[in-house]
């Protein structure tokens, strides 16, 4: 009673967290894992080469890479990521596609609120549409 | 024979199912209890409703991805199964970890066991009816897990420690962060005295209830902190030291009790010493990697691979046989929560039904780790 009796006198030293009230003012770790997302730059250019390292790192079948044959202004074909379909609904942020993307393209988001009515919304393209590959990153 | 057991010979008894969604059992575990009025005859745990077959599963997955499946088994001693993984590989491959990331796994490790002892803490207070422990237990937890979301980026199933070291480094506020953890866990020490080791009621709901001979905790093979509670030198950290346990200073906690009052002050001990270690190792983690350099494709030479750890809850075996591809041929989890287990029916025979919740609860086991 005592114990109970200080805590209540003593309202500053709070025990418990206040989501989702503070959901305005939350700001999650810089390293948290939320979800899989490929960075974009102000140009819309993202740096996948489109190397299926994170395919075959996944454990679980959460990403498929699909790749197009792109003509090249010197004439040559080169390999071209077409979309990057990630199956949030599969994933367990385990952060090993991370780790294997040899140039840098994908990162872990913050958001974690992935509640959604139907099941099919947890499938995502995450290249933006009409986004292209940085220059120099193949090299 | 079964049906001969089952039957009820006298007025008064009757069976009960004691879960799978009973509160007390922590998850899906399904006791079926004989009783004689309020005296236990005979208990029968019934297992299965949690089956993943992350053993099966293992054997389709490398050696960097088998490790994720380990923390989602005792998800309460999530980096420390994953140090497991990591540590048999190693054995496998001979790799020698970087002196950084032993400091960094064992810090990892004796976190795992003081969050898994307050949650145990917690949860001990809520089944023998008080409410209130299991919001200031909590408020530490918390405070551990946000270390590890801010240096692992998960706080429960982290798959942190990956073979060859760990897999990020340690976050710049790591040090920080954890020192305030750990002032803090002393600083409130007082009051899990006060609430729970203090109060009478308390005690008297776990004195001299629950005994388990030395003699029995051996031959169920029982391990953790419900054997030391019997009087039995299993901590593994003293006995086959790894990732440089051998060069700290700690006490194994050892109760020659028996009783579910043992077990609770083993545990409770455990923390302190928990601390202590990790005291130790804050100030002196060694500069230099935290990850050895290993191959794109891991592949283990042929043969078998056995490493054992300390969990919060007792040893864990994992055992790989490797005939010489990317997966293991076979990969076989001893879970501590298994054997646990199975010296339940011994303990509570002849107790209250009552008591049946405290026994549960001392020897604190994590169902997703019994079925695997």
């Amino acid at each position: 009673m005592k114990l109970t009796g200080y805590y209540f006198t003593h309202l500053k030293e709070i025990v418990t967290e206040e989501y989702p009230e503070n959901r305005s003012t939350l700001k999650m770790m810089d390293r948290f894992r939320g979800e899989v997302l490929i960075q974009h730059d102000e140009k819309n250019e993202h740096r996948c080469t489109g190397c299926q390292a994170c395919e075959i790192a996944c454990p679980n079948g959460t990403i498929k890479i699909i790749t197009k044959q792109e003509i090249q202004a010197d004439g040559k074909k080169k390999k071209r990521l077409e979309a990057f379909v990630y199956h949030l609904d599969m994933c367990t942020l385990c952060n090993l596609c991370i780790v294997s993307c040899p140039s840098d393209a994908i990162v872990m988001g913050q958001n974690f609120e992935h509640s959604v009515y139907d099941k099919k919304q947890l499938k995502k393209i995450l290249n933006n549409p009409g986004s292209k590959l940085m220059e120099g990153v193949e090299e | 024979m079964l049906l001969e057991q089952n039957h009820i010979t006298k007025e008064g008894e009757f069976v009960i199912n004691m879960g799978p969604q009973h509160p007390a059992t922590h998850g899906v575990l399904h006791l079926k209890v004989w009783l004689d009025g309020e005296t236990i005859k005979k208990v029968e745990p019934h297992l299965g409703y949690i089956h993943r077959s992350i053993e099966k599963m293992c054997e389709r997955l490398s050696y960097r991805q088998f490790i994720f499946t380990t923390s989602r088994m005792d998800y309460l001693s999530a980096h420390i199964n994953n140090q497991a993984c990591a540590l048999v590989v190693e054995k496998a491959l001979q790799l020698e970890v970087p002196p950084r990331a032993k400091a960094i796994r064992i810090i990892m490790a004796e976190l795992t066991r003081l969050a898994s002892h307050q949650l145990w803490w917690a949860c001990m207070g809520l089944d023998l009816g008080a409410v209130t422990p299991f919001f200031y237990a909590f408020r530490e937890r918390e405070a551990i897990n946000e270390i590890w979301e801010e240096t692992c980026g998960a706080r429960l199933t982290q798959n942190y420690i990956v073979p060859g070291g760990v897999m990020m480094d340690t976050h710049p506020n790591f040090r920080k962060r954890v020192k305030d953890v750990m002032k803090q866990i002393k600083d409130k020490a007082h009051e899990y005295e006060e609430l729970l080791t203090g109060n009478v009621i308390f005690q008297e709901r776990l004195k001299g209830v629950g005994y388990l001979s030395r003699e029995d905790a051996i031959s169920y093979g029982c391990t953790g902190p419900t054997a030391r509670a019997s009087g039995i030198n299993s901590d593994i950290r003293k006995l086959f030291p790894y990732d440089g346990y051998e060069q700290i200073k700690f006490d194994e906690v050892l109760n020659s009790g028996g009783d579910c009052w043992a077990r609770y002050l083993v545990r409770i001990e455990e923390m302190k010493q928990s601390v202590s270690i990790i005291e130790q190792l804050i100030d002196i983690i060694p500069e230099g990697d935290f990850q050895v350099k290993t191959k794109n494709v891991i592949k283990l030479p042929k043969g078998d691979f056995y490493q054992r750890v300390e969990t919060a809850r007792g040893e864990l075996g994992v055992y790989i046989v490797s005939d010489g591809a990317a997966s293991p041929y076979r990969c076989k989890f001893r879970s501590p929560n298994l054997s646990n287990l199975s010296a339940i029916p011994k303990i509570a025979e002849g107790a209250k039904i009552g008591d049946l919740v405290a026994i549960m609860a001392t020897v604190d086991l994590v169902i997703p780790d019994i079925d695997r």
